[in-house]
């Protein structure tokens, strides 16, 4: 009797013994999924969509931002979670031939204004100051929820902005401008303040390279529609409409956006590509410095969508706090901040290498014109007053 | 393009309403012949009936004299016009799209193309400005009249029933002629009153439509030269540019534009011409031109400003800058200021001279007696110029009473006579004063006349560039070299060959010789006589100011050169 209960009690542990390695596979590819969860770090998205000018002929920008926005409502990102600032002047002009409609394609085949557009920031209220308070948050408290960004240090954003830009600077309205060093001092306050876990930033304007140049805050990757000194191109003029629907940055990108869906595992490298210089005439550029993931890594839908993960298993999975991640992400956190520490905010305007800069050489004209009227006049009168004569004093 | 609303986009036009144009044109036409005058009753009825909303207002005028060119004397006549609403936006602006019609010119097509792109116009949803059609009679006498109306002033004397409707300020205007159905080229006329011009973008925006249409499009009469390498093209345009100076020196209004522009409303005037070349555009070409050119006006948020005001046009699709053509009218008036300049410091070593010998009263006398023989010729002269610009019109009853003459020629003939009486005035001005000191008063006055040369000849330049530099290349050196010595008789004729007149008779002999229908003598000195009526009626009924200016300010000056000649 004993023997039998010793035996299979051995058997079972025997069973036990050998089932052990398969159960801990088992366990451990369920726990690499489980992992896999928290790549990215982030558990919501939101998304501030920025058109900077108004007036009829400044279409093409409302009919951008309107399109990423689309785009974006498409891949998942609630209204609540969208901060729209646009001037709502094209639906509604006087001179749209088509009345309550914003188009993106030529023969109107996409209406991009739609039933469902919820514009949070219109018209007049696009301004700076609006814009920095809401990526900053030091909003008035009668402020309606719908007009703030109320994210967290675990919330990925996407900020999109296009309009007229320049050489470090983007015109809001035809009244004002950012220069890209408010613009990175914004993002700073976010850092420290908690206020993301990775931001990205899509700029179409002219020159809009230099409006990332100066970004100094961690996990912020760039993107631009042309470098400085070069002018975005808009795309495709609607003679119906009679004036120009898009810029080709977008364009491109949306085509690309296009073919996204909640489920797809295209990454950045891939957004990197769109619109190449053949097709864009300017050539797009990007910053992943500041990034701590590799962009490859990084899904679209980690900025354009707002993926709800869900897997559905029956297995039971323990999670354990893994100290080693915890202590690596300390450590990175601390070396982020050694690498930081040289960039101090008063560096990020180089004073000494502008006053030290070496003049520029100008080619020499000979005076012209007024100029040369003026001094022949001077030397004329001066010779009939005084004489010929008097020229020998001067030689 | 300088305007960023205007664009680079193109629109598409959509006029399809030649035949609407065409038999519309024939009714008016029609109309016309059988009642005489404008048929406003059939053109309410007509505007009406496209939906516009319509007004008519009555204006009348008594010309100072009557008007051999156009023939009439007691003008009155009504304009009819009728305003396009925007459909959604507030009537704060519009624009206007204007036809002259005169007796001489029925101007019946563009009545009907007028109306047929009213239609058009109409049935689209995209205007944010008003649009306002007008048809005006008696053609340019119509269009003050409106214009005054609308603008609530009254410049010119005209007595026009105040508007009834009205639709917010002007932005742009054109004005069209067209007296066949179909065209061969359009003629775009720039030059307005008293040498204005309108916004350069408005013509640029009309060459875009030419080039975009294919059609042929003329400036001055002539076409854009095409080869630029041989010296063809170098000329052609030099030819243009010299016709586009002429006009703008005359100061006429060349089209109803040249009204809109007093009112800094840019405007221009479309001719069509109908040529012996093979090729011909019909309305509809002509009508796409159109509603393309106002729907590009549409999208403007303000009035023209980005571009140029004061320009030269070379080419249609070419033009020289104020900041390029002024300096030379510059350097012309700085001959006579270091002319001036020369003669205050001969002046000066005079006056020291005697004070050096050590004779102290005659410093003060001669400076004395400067003064008052200089006051006397720039009395009589200034006289000599109100008589001329009062005498001609308030004399012509009395003239035609006593000499078998018509009013007009009275004018014209009242005009040469105080001019050459004006050459007849040295001789009799000496016995009236007295010189103490001949050799230095001729310095003063001339020195005065100088200055005062100088700053009438700046103050025109300014304003209408191609009379002051006219007059300037004209009467410049003349008047720098002119002196009391001897010969007289060569300066004498050369002064009177830069004598205004004798620049205005040259000047319309080059601007016809350019135009290539050269002018005979005779023929040369009837059209002299007709343009002297013109300019006095042009003064009295638009405002222009070629003939005061003359009459009452260059002709004073060149008499006082007159008298330096002749100083005894």
């Amino acid at each position: 009797m004993v023997d039998t209960c010793f035996l299979s009690r051995g058997l079972t542990t025997l069973a036990g013994l050998l089932l052990l390695p398969f159960g801990s596979l088992a366990a451990s590819q369920i726990e690499d999924q489980a992992e896999q969860f928290f790549r990215s770090g982030h558990t919501n998205n939101w998304a501030v969509l920025v058109c900077t000018s108004r007036f009829w002929f400044n279409y093409r920008h409302v009919a951008n931002t309107l399109s990423v926005y689309r785009s974006v409502k498409r891949l998942g990102i609630p209204d609540s979670h969208i901060v729209l600032m646009l001037a709502d002047d094209m639906a509604c002009n006087p001179r749209n031939p088509k009345p309550a409609t914003v188009y993106s394609h030529k023969n109107m085949e996409l209406n991009v204004y739609g039933d469902d557009v919820e514009v949070d920031y219109r018209s007049y209220e696009v301004t700076v100051e609006n814009f920095l308070r809401v990526l900053t948050g030091r909003i008035p408290s009668s402020t309606p929820r719908s007009k703030r960004l109320l994210s967290d240090d675990r919330s990925n954003i996407l900020i999109y902005m296009t309009g007229h830009g320049g050489n470090g600077f983007l015109k809001f309205q035809d009244s004002e401008e950012i220069t890209n060093i408010e613009l990175a001092d914004a993002f700073e306050q976010m850092w420290q303040k908690r206020r993301y876990n990775e931001l990205l930033f899509i700029i179409d304007t002219c020159q809009g390279a230099s409006m990332y140049e100066r970004f100094y805050s961690p996990n912020i990757m760039a993107l631009a529609s042309s470098q400085v000194g070069e002018d975005s191109l808009s795309h495709q003029p609607d003679p119906a409409v009679g004036v120009h629907l898009m810029d080709r940055y977008t364009f491109y990108v949306l085509e690309f956006l296009e073919e996204i869906n909640p489920a797809s595992q295209t990454n950045m490298n891939d957004l990197f590509q769109v619109c190449p210089r053949s097709l864009c005439v300017s050539t797009p550029g990007h910053r992943t410095d500041l990034f701590q993931r590799d962009p490859k890594n990084v899904l679209i839908t980690d900025f354009f969508g707002s993926v709800r993960k869900v897997e559905i298993t029956t297995e039971t999975i323990s999670l354990q706090p893994d100290s080693g991640v915890v202590e690596s992400s300390y450590k990175k956190d601390q070396m982020v901040e050694e690498l930081m520490e040289p960039l101090k905010y008063a560096e990020q305007l180089p004073v000494a290498q502008i006053i030290h800069q070496k003049p520029k050489l100008k080619d020499w004209h000979p005076p012209g014109g007024f100029i040369l009227g003026l001094w022949a006049l001077i030397i004329m009168v001066f010779f009939k007053t005084y004489g010929i004569k008097h020229m020998k004093f001067i030689f | 393009m300088s305007e960023n609303a205007m664009g680079s986009t193109m629109v598409e036009e959509q006029f399809a309403g030649g035949d609407r144009a065409r038999s519309l044109a024939r009714d008016f036409a029609a109309h016309r012949r059988k009642s005489g005058a404008l048929p406003v009753a059939w053109l309410e009825r007509t505007m009406r009936s496209v939906g516009l909303e319509v007004y008519t207002q009555s204006f009348s005028r008594k010309l100072p004299f009557p008007d051999e060119t156009h023939e009439r004397y007691m003008v009155s006549g009504i304009n009819v016009y009728g305003i396009l609403r925007a459909p959604r936006a507030a009537s704060t602006e519009s624009l206007v799209l204007t036809v002259p019609c005169g007796p001489d010119s029925t101007n019946s097509q563009a009545v009907g193309l007028m109306l047929a792109l009213a239609a058009h116009f109409r049935g689209q949803i995209y205007w944010a400005k008003d649009i306002i059609f007008l048809v005006t009679e008696h053609d340019l006498l119509g269009t003050e009249a409106w214009l005054e109306a609308y603008h609530d002033v009254n410049i010119t004397g005209m007595q026009s029933s105040p508007l009834q409707g009205r639709a917010g300020a002007i932005q742009a205007a054109v004005a069209l002629e067209l007296s066949s159905d179909v065209v061969t080229s359009l003629d775009v006329a720039v030059e307005g009153l008293n040498g204005q011009l309108p916004n350069l973008d408005l013509l640029n925006l009309f060459q875009t439509f030419c080039q975009k249409g294919g059609l042929l499009c003329t400036l001055q009469g002539k076409l854009q030269p095409q080869d630029w390498t041989s010296i063809d093209g170098p000329l052609q345009s030099v030819q243009t540019l010299l016709l586009m100076v002429l006009q703008q020196a005359s100061g006429r209004p060349h089209g109803a534009h040249g009204l809109f522009l007093r009112y800094r409303v840019e405007a221009l005037t479309l001719r069509g011409i109908n040529s012996f070349r093979q090729y011909k555009y019909d309305l509809v070409a002509v009508g796409k031109a159109l509603e393309g050119m106002f729907r590009k006006l549409n999208h403007l948020l303000e009035r023209l400003h980005q571009s140029f005001f004061f320009y030269l046009l070379p080419a249609l699709s070419r033009f020289v800058s104020i900041g390029l053509y002024m300096p030379a009218a510059g350097f012309l008036l700085l001959v006579l200021g270091l002319k001036a300049l020369e003669l205050w410091m001969q002046l000066h070593e005079a006056g020291v001279g005697p004070e050096e010998a050590g004779e102290n009263p005659p410093h003060p006398l001669t400076q004395g007696v400067g003064l008052a023989s200089l006051v006397a010729p720039l009395l009589v002269s200034q006289a000599m110029g109100l008589a001329l610009y009062i005498l001609p019109v308030l004399g012509q009853h009395v003239a035609t009473q006593h000499f078998p003459v018509a009013e007009a020629e009275a004018v014209v003939l009242t005009l040469l006579a105080i001019y050459a009486a004006g050459l007849a005035l040295p001789h009799n001005t000496h016995r009236v004063v007295s010189t103490q000191a001949p050799d230095r008063g001729w310095m003063a006055l001339k020195l005065v006349a100088l200055i005062y040369l100088a700053l009438q000849l700046a103050c025109i330049t300014l304003t209408n560039f191609s009379l002051g530099f006219l007059l300037a290349a004209s009467m410049v050196p003349a008047a720098a070299i002119t002196k009391p010595s001897e010969p007289r008789a060569l300066y004498a004729a050369l002064l009177v060959l830069t004598s205004p007149a004798a620049t205005l008779l040259g000047s319309l002999f080059l601007w016809r010789e350019l135009q290539e229908a050269p002018l005979s003598l005779t023929e040369g000195w009837q059209l002299f006589l007709a343009t002297l009526a013109q300019g006095v009626l042009e003064h009295h009924t638009y405002g222009a100011l070629l003939f005061p200016l003359l009459a009452l300010g260059l002709y004073p000056c060149w008499l006082l050169f007159w008298n330096v000649l002749f100083w005894k």
